[in-house]
């Protein structure tokens, strides 16, 4: 089996769709450790993607204007027990544009790993990118995961992602995301976890809100069980008049696990406001109650809440 | 056999458990009957609901709670849920990521969700891809809580203020879902406030401080409320008079 189709194997067992990679109407990038498989550019989209020592170098940019109606996507992943990879990513949505990238992450047999992706994106004017990331891990938890990315959103742009991981093993995450939104931009930065055995999950999320009017929100969702550990900070500075920011985390922690929350919010303009609300501990007794009341064990109700909170 | 036996049961609370809530309460409900429970706030009607449903930290002192001549005392909420007990309760909690339909689809027996939000006269098309969370308001809560009640198809509900939050004009859709149980022969225990609630069950309570004053039919019961007249202690013992 060719590493493409042991790639896109992976993809499918992991819930992914095999035939958005095949369909020529849809841009996709398909990198297995430091080999791009394959490629596709579609009208409005241009990807140069080159192999690095240990990883990818990819730039991507939508041209002014393009409202690309599929999402594009990009499945990146080592399939061997061993190995780094480095994806460099430059993502450019020019003035008036629009995209969805759907990102799969695959690691089915990590037991050595090391994921790292610094990306550098730049939402132009009116421009609206919305980022999906999702993790597939195998059973192991021998991966290292650090995904940092610097954002810009321009004048009355818009940027959503959401960063998954619910699957396996998490290993050991750091997440540092870091957002400036301009005037009238909205930011939304949103992620969910679970966390088992010794896993070890950082995220640090901070949003600027440096332009008249922007709106931001960081919503965290983790839980973390036997002797997992979480340490979330949400950061959000609101910077110019009317600009609007929340922070919004929730952690269950279940047997020995250890969970932590830091909101962190600033106001730097006294016409700014920027809120926060942080939960952790156990399951909310109301809830199971209820659930309970509907037939359910205690385990069942548990699952359904945890697997509610990470929808 | 009544179905639901409550027999001089006594509760209390505070760290010692010696602040009595219930004090030799007695009540039955026999199969498919509509029970109405009135009370004034804090005279422990929702207590009792806690009792009868095994909530965490709700055990009596004394006293037996039966279902189907059983004693049910030690069990826990979820396995009476399973005998066919649930409730819905006065104020509904709210869950992140469950969607209506997955929330009306827990543990039920083949029953169509959208023909239960219809009975609680919400539109299936708007409401069964909604979350069950806190973008609701309160009396959509409360129906969804209802209609996800009647897709249990219970032996028992326990209705703790039904219509509480809800509308003036949307009244009637609980009445038709109190309607629905007594149709499919689920035994009901409607604690409420509303005296045109009250009046379409079959038989009615009083309760005051602890303990059942009144029995009988709804309309006699809801006359004795409304006289703020105590026939036990004549208002010494519980200062309702």
């Amino acid at each position: 089996m060719s590493e493409l189709d042991e790639l896109l194997q992976a993809f499918g067992e992991a819930g992914g769709d095999k035939g958005a990679l095949a369909d020529a109407g849809i841009a996709h990038l398909s990198v297995s450790g430091s080999s791009i498989l394959s490629a596709r550019e579609v009208e409005g989209i241009d990807v140069h993607a080159r192999e690095t020592r240990n990883g990818i170098s990819a730039k991507i940019v939508v041209r002014e204007g393009v409202k690309l109606l599929k999402p594009v996507h990009l499945c990146f992943g080592v399939l061997h027990k061993k190995g780094t990879q480095k994806i460099v990513m430059d993502v450019k949505l020019e003035k008036n544009s629009s995209a969805t990238f759907l990102a799969h992450c695959i690691f089915p047999k990590a037991e050595k790993v090391r994921h790292i992706m610094d990306a550098v994106v730049d939402i132009g004017e009116g421009a609206e990118m919305r980022y999906s990331e999702t993790h597939y891990h195998g059973l192991y938890g021998g991966i290292e995961v650090i995904p940092r990315l610097a954002v810009t959103v321009g004048k009355n742009g818009r940027y959503y992602t959401d960063f998954t991981l619910v699957n396996g093993r998490v290993g050991s995450l750091a997440i540092d995301y870091d957002v400036i939104a301009g005037e009238n931009a909205v930011v939304e930065l949103v992620a969910r976890v679970f966390g088992h055995a010794d896993d070890d999950v950082k995220i640090r999320e901070k949003v600027t809100l440096a332009g008249e009017n922007a709106r931001g929100l960081i919503k965290a969702r983790v839980a973390v069980e036997d002797e997992a550990t979480a340490e979330i900070t949400g950061i959000t500075e609101g910077n110019a008049a009317g600009s609007r920011g929340h922070v919004d985390c929730m952690e269950i922690v279940k047997d020995h696990a250890v969970a932590k929350a830091y909101p962190y919010v600033q106001v730097n303009n006294p016409l700014a406001k920027v809120t926060h609300e942080a939960a952790i501990g156990s399951v909310d007794k109301r809830q199971m109650e209820t659930l309970m009341a509907h037939g359910l064990s205690p385990e069942e109700a548990v699952d359904v809440i945890v697997k509610g909170i990470l929808r | 056999m009544p179905l639901l036996e409550v027999d001089n049961i006594i509760f209390g609370t505070g760290p010692d458990g010696k602040t009595p809530i219930l004090e030799g309460l007695s009540l039955f409900i026999e199969p498919g009957e509509v029970h109405a429970l009135l009370g004034t706030n804090g005279t422990g009607k929702s207590t009792l609901a806690y009792l009868l449903m095994g909530c965490v930290g709700y055990r009596p002192a004394q006293g037996e709670i039966r279902f189907d001549g059983a004693n049910i005392n030690t069990l826990a909420i979820h396995e009476r849920a399973r005998l066919g007990i649930t409730m819905a309760w006065q104020e509904p909690v709210r869950f992140e990521g469950i969607t209506v339909r997955d929330y009306l689809s827990i543990r039920q027996n083949g029953v169509d969700p959208a023909a239960c939000l219809d009975m609680v006269g919400l539109a299936p098309a708007l409401y069964l891809t909604r979350m069950v969370d806190k973008c609701l308001s309160g009396g959509e809560r409360k129906r969804i809580e209802l209609a996800s009640i009647l897709a249990l198809r219970p032996r028992l509900a326990i209705l703790d203020e039904p219509d509480s939050g809800i509308d003036m004009l949307s009244i009637q859709d609980v009445i038709n879902v109190i309607t629905a149980f007594r149709k499919k022969g689920t035994a009901v225990l409607l604690i409420t406030h509303r005296e045109e609630i009250a009046t379409i069950a079959d038989r009615a309570s009083q309760l005051c401080y602890g303990k059942i004053i009144c029995s009988g039919s709804p309309g006699n019961v809801a006359e004795h409320y409304k006289s703020r007249h105590c026939l036990t202690c004549n208002g010494v013992e519980c200062h309702y008079v």
